[in-house]
């Protein structure tokens, strides 16, 4: 191998660079977070746990798809309980803080999804109800 | 062939960073539009479309321009062009970064600009304009690259590259005339529902491209000791004069029927742009001086184009018509056309559009990066020229 | 180069582009046939309406509609704004002190802007002082729909509602230029601080969007007018419905008064119409 003298202390660094935030961090992925159940009690979601936990932002696309293009609206029914497809319509309905069952997870898995860019939080709607 | 750019005088090199530090400056100014919003031009409700979209509209013209070399000397066979036609494709090269450039600066939501391809929608005239834009580009960096390292090599280009080189030249025709569907489908816009915008277009932009190519030989000649030939410098005026005598003409129809017919839709926008246009007693003539500068430079250009002297004999007098002529088509196509067409808006009020420093900024630094691209690959070219010789 | 690494260089290159574009091409020619079935039963409609020059075809299914009655207006100014504010209330609609931003679902403006193609000349006076509600024509044609490169805007099979889909619009501005009717409003900038209350049972907007009224098709679906509608109940001031339902209110009132269209010549068919 030519420029042996380079290229191997090269290689190294690259390695080492590309793996910085696995041994800046000790070989260690953190705590997980445990989300906040629903405050109100709520034991069932529209699917199972296992589902949401993978799928959520399928469901979420699904039902987005469904009521604005579609045009399909109609609700999901959970034990005698109705609710309208839609991020603020049922899910905050539930799970009404999001600091603490949203963003715990999205923060340690580092996604920043935008839905709350348009969607209110409970907290924001909250924010100015009282100013009219 | 891409070392040869990084191989040159300190002029070069003084240029590069000329050219840089605007670029510079053009990012800050867009990341500060990228976190603020778009609220940062000096567009509106009204007039939602501003600087970005024009010089869009007026690049795809430039790179289009590229074909008037490609055409004669592959088709014709008109050896004079032997030289420089690898300066019209990598002038569409450059071009053509500058409008994807503009594109995504003028987007709301840049980092959605895929779903154009996600969800192709062939009845909207973006998707195709997006098809021919990045076609062209494609077919102009392969063609350049491959007929210039043959040229390098001294051996003749590879025979599949001229089904491509042929492709390419309907390509060139389709990118402009797609850009002026952009705007002459739109129904309730009365200055751009006109089947003379793609004509037009097209004849403004085969004497842009050249006129800059013209300009461009005659730097490079005294910067690069790189001589384009005589005929060929006479034919390309050539082309520019015609060019530009026809889209005078489809402008000056363009007022008959507005004025001849009478009717106001078709008059308002022409007013606004050459007189100025008053509502409720004011007077909106924001554009007016722009307007008549482009007149008479158009009509100075062209009596310069037919002045013998000034077009064969003395080299100051033709860089002086190209650049004027530039000119007039710049503020015409890259200014005029676009802004006019929002006035009046659709329910009959007046909003003029000023650009605001920031957005002064994005543009000078995409018009910037164009010419870097533009130099390096000029750079390359010349240097092959030389080195063949 | 040895020439098996080259030809493993082309082939993989061709691949990859055939990748690429692949998926690309089967939505394409997918959407190309379904659009080409529905195509043949619409072409069969409008062949007949085709003669006059501006004569609208009755498109299938329901077509929801407005007719705004510019006599209850006058007799109640009041009503519009009213029904203005139930608008924005509703939709979370920012409210911009400068006209450069403004985001506007239903508006006023006088006679001679909402139709600048009909005389104002030796106009009535009640008319000429008369303030017009303005909003988006949900046009039965939508040259907005024909310009967008993402299919964020679209018509609804289902009730023929121009939608927007926030989500997917990528703030090109392209259906602002095709609308003839100065309908849509673009997020020059986060609109969230101009909104003085939330509903909270709708989102706002983000900047970089286009948005327009929707005609209220999340109260449709829980069986509400729309909220301009309900704001005028009582007065006949708006009526809304289906106008391919000859039973209908709507139709009733169109059927029994002389209304007109903001720009019919375009042959946008506008589904809002005005008893001056």
């Amino acid at each position: 191998m030519y420029n042996k003298g380079t290229i191997i202390p090269g290689l190294i660094i690259f390695v080492l660079f590309v793996t910085f935030p696995i041994w800046f961090n000790g070989f260690k992925a953190g705590t997980p977070p445990k989300p906040e159940l629903p405050p109100g009690g709520e034991k069932k979601c529209v699917e199972s746990v296992e589902y949401m936990r993978a799928n959520h932002m399928q469901l979420l696309d699904e039902w987005r798809d469904n009521v604005l293009r579609d045009g399909n609206r109609s609700v999901v029914t959970v034990e005698g309980k109705d609710y309208r497809k839609g991020l603020q319509m049922a899910c905050m309905q539930c799970h009404s803080n999001k600091e603490k069952f949203c963003d715990s997870c999205h923060t340690y898995a580092a996604v920043n999804p935008y839905c709350w860019d348009c969607h209110l939080s409970p907290k924001e709607a909250a924010s100015k109800e009282e100013t009219r | 062939m891409i070392e040869k750019t990084l191989k040159g005088k300190p002029a070069y090199w003084i240029w590069l960073a000329f050219l840089g530090m605007f670029m510079a400056v053009g990012i800050a100014c867009y990341a500060r539009q990228y976190l603020f919003g778009l609220g940062l031009t000096g567009m509106s409700r009204d007039v939602s479309w501003g600087l970005y979209i024009s010089q869009f509209t007026f690049l795809v013209g430039v790179a289009a321009g590229g074909v008037m070399l490609v055409l004669p000397y592959y088709i014709h066979d008109y050896k004079a062009f032997g030289k420089i036609t690898i300066l019209g494709e990598f002038l569409a090269i450059a071009a053509i970064v500058m409008c994807l450039l503009f594109i995504m600066a003028d987007l709301g939501q840049p980092l959605r600009a895929l779903n154009v391809m996600l969800h192709p929608t062939p009845n909207s005239m973006l998707f195709w304009d997006m098809i021919v834009l990045n076609g062209y580009l494609f077919l102009n960096i392969l063609c350049g690259w491959v007929i210039l390292t043959a040229e390098r090599k001294q051996v003749h280009p590879p025979k599949w590259i001229y089904p491509l080189v042929y492709l390419s030249i309907p390509f060139a025709v389709s990118i402009h005339t797609v850009t002026a569907m952009l705007y002459c489908g739109l129904p309730g816009r009365h200055f751009w529902l006109s089947a003379i915008i793609a004509p037009r277009f097209l004849a403004s932009a085969f004497a842009a491209g050249p006129a800059l190519i013209v300009i461009a030989c005659l730097i490079l000649k005294r910067v690069a000791n790189f001589d384009a030939g005589k005929e060929a410098m006479n034919k390309l005026v050539t082309i520019i004069m015609y060019a530009a005598l026809l889209n005078t003409f489809f402008v000056l129809l363009e007022v008959f029927v507005g004025y001849y017919s009478n009717i106001p839709g078709h008059k308002y926008s022409i007013q606004y742009l050459f007189f100025g246009l008053e509502h409720n007693g004011h007077v909106y003539n924001n554009l007016v001086p722009f307007m008549w500068t482009a007149v008479v430079l158009n009509f100075g250009a062209l009596g310069l184009f037919a002045w013998p002297y000034a077009r064969k004999k003395n080299e100051f007098l033709l860089g002086l018509s190209c650049v004027m002529i530039f000119g007039a088509l710049w503020i015409d196509k890259g200014l005029g056309f676009v802004f006019a067409g929002f006035v009046p808006n659709p329910l009959h009020e007046i909003t003029e559009y000023i650009p605001t420093a920031n957005e002064l900024g994005v543009t000078l630094g995409i018009w910037a990066t164009g010419f870097f691209v533009l130099t390096l690959l000029y750079k390359i070219a010349v240097g092959v020229e030389h080195e063949v010789e | 180069m040895d020439k098996q690494r080259r030809n493993f260089l082309k082939i993989a290159g061709v691949a990859a582009l055939a990748g690429i574009g692949a998926p690309a091409l089967v939505r394409l020619s997918s959407s190309a046939a379904l659009a080409a079935e529905h195509g043949a039963a619409v072409g069969e409609a409008t062949a007949e309406a085709a003669h006059g020059a501006v004569a609208e075809a009755a498109s299938q299914g329901v077509r929801l509609g407005m007719v705004i009655d510019m006599r209850r207006f006058s007799e109640q100014p009041e009503l519009l704004d009213n029904a203005i504010v139930a608008c924005n209330d509703a939709h979370n609609v920012p409210q911009f002190d400068n006209r450069k931003s403004e985001i506007k679902w239903i508006w006023k403006a006088p006679f001679e802007n909402v139709f600048p193609y009909e005389s104002s000349y030796h106009l009535a006076k009640k008319v000429k002082d008369a303030d017009f509600a303005v909003l988006c024509n949900h046009c039965d044609d939508p040259p907005c729909v024909r310009a967008c490169p993402t299919k964020a805007t679209f018509k609804l099979e289902k009730n023929g509602i121009v939608a927007m889909d926030y989500h997917r619009c990528i703030g090109c501005r392209f259906c602002m230029a095709a609308c003839p009717y100065g309908a849509r409003s673009f997020n020059w900038e986060d609109p969230r601080p101009y909104i003085a209350k939330y509903n909270k049972d709708f989102p706002s907007r983000m900047r970089g969007v286009v948005e327009k009224c929707n005609f209220c098709s999340e109260r449709l679906a829980l069986g509400q007018e729309p909220a301009c509608v309900e704001a005028c109940q009582g007065t006949g001031a708006m009526v809304f419905g289906d106008l391919n339902d000859a039973q209908s209110e709507i139709r009733q009132l169109l059927d029994k008064e002389f209304a007109i269209q903001r720009n019919a010549a375009l042959g946008t068919k506008p589904s809002v119409f005005y008893i001056v």
